[in-house]
């Protein structure tokens, strides 16, 4: 197959997603009555009246939350590689990635005992 | 004031010096190979699209005043980064730029916008361009990046086939590299105590009445 053969499907899931979505939007814009009223653009709270701006400064945790499952992504990036040798390698390559992923265990230990993880603390 | 006209004169004498080195240089030594123009396929117009959208991608974040629009240009550069890994035929790594930078690497620059404090006058952060400055950048780094463009002998081999290249990149991971695999580890460890540090620290600041409630 050529790349490009290979590549096709990916092609296709992309033009379906553009396609779409540009569908849903167009069709909205195009159909939709457009009567625009104060109460309308309003910024939508859950039903209650706003309070300040939207631009808010978020809380520190959700950051931490981020960059937890960053970390946690790496590491299922670099498990893959292993995962599709797992036989060729055998119990080295086991030791190797239980090793590393140890490690990461030893982090997200540290991470939770000192209570970045909780939430609803305040 | 004297002082800052010194050191553009510095730079630009500088500037106009390694430029006359390299274009002569490049005069004397560099094969020029011979531009083939084939027809235009549809895998070349692919690549011009992914790395117009790079391009594209890069600007915005570059010259946006809104720094949320840099964020979403980073976004664009960032997918026709992958896509053009494609096209090295490095579809492991293409994933992984999905995965980690776009899914990512991405949602944590915009959780730190989010975080900054000064988010109101988000507009102005990115007021300065510096042109005279960035204008002799340019005239330093076009020369090289053409020269090196023109004179390395580019492997222009195009795979028939694209095979993938994980079990490859597993069994170099597992076998050759293996200590700087483990030590990725360490790395990801350090980040994640560095930011339990730094977020323990911003907590107390933020919230002194958290023990209160």
């Amino acid at each position: 197959m050529t790349p490009l053969q290979t590549y096709f499907p990916l092609a296709i899931a992309f033009i379906v997603a553009g396609a779409l979505a540009a569908l849903l939007v167009g069709a909205a814009a195009l159909l939709g009555p457009r009567r625009p009223s104060a109460v309308k653009a309003a910024p939508f709270e859950c039903g209650s009246d706003p309070i300040g701006s939207a631009r808010e400064r978020f809380g520190v945790k959700f950051y931490m939350v981020a960059l937890l499952f960053i970390v946690f992504d790496v590491e299922a990036v670099f498990v893959y590689p292993w995962a599709v040798l797992l036989r060729d390698l055998g119990w080295s390559g086991y030791i190797a990635m239980a090793f590393f992923a140890f490690t990461l265990v030893i982090g997200l230990a540290y991470v939770w005992k000192k209570g970045a993880l909780e939430m609803e603390t305040d | 004031m004297p002082r800052k006209i010194v050191i553009w004169v510095v730079l630009a004498a500088l500037v106009v010096t390694f430029v006359g080195v390299l274009g002569a240089r490049m005069a004397e030594g560099a094969v020029l190979p011979e531009i083939i123009l084939g027809p235009l396929g549809l895998t070349d117009a692919l690549f011009y699209l992914f790395a117009a959208m790079t391009f594209a991608g890069a600007a915005t974040v570059a010259l946006s005043k809104n720094i949320l629009h840099s964020a979403l240009g980073l976004l664009a550069a960032l997918m026709g980064t992958g896509s053009l890994y494609v096209f090295l035929s490095a579809d492991f790594l293409a994933v992984t730029q999905l995965l980690v930078y776009i899914g990512g690497v991405l949602v944590l620059i915009l959780f730190a916008v989010m975080l900054t404090n000064r988010i109101t006058e988000v507009k102005i952060s990115n007021a300065s361009l510096g042109l005279v400055g960035g204008g002799a950048l340019l005239v330093a780094t076009v020369p090289v990046l053409v020269f090196v463009a023109i004179a390395t002998p580019w492997a222009t081999i195009v795979p028939a086939e694209l095979a993938p290249t994980t079990r490859e990149i597993g069994n170099a991971f597992l076998t050759r590299w293996l200590l700087p695999f483990e030590l990725a580890s360490l790395v990801l460890l350090a980040t994640l105590i560095g930011a339990v540090v730094i977020a323990r620290k911003e907590l107390k600041q933020d919230e002194p009445d958290t023990s209160v409630s």
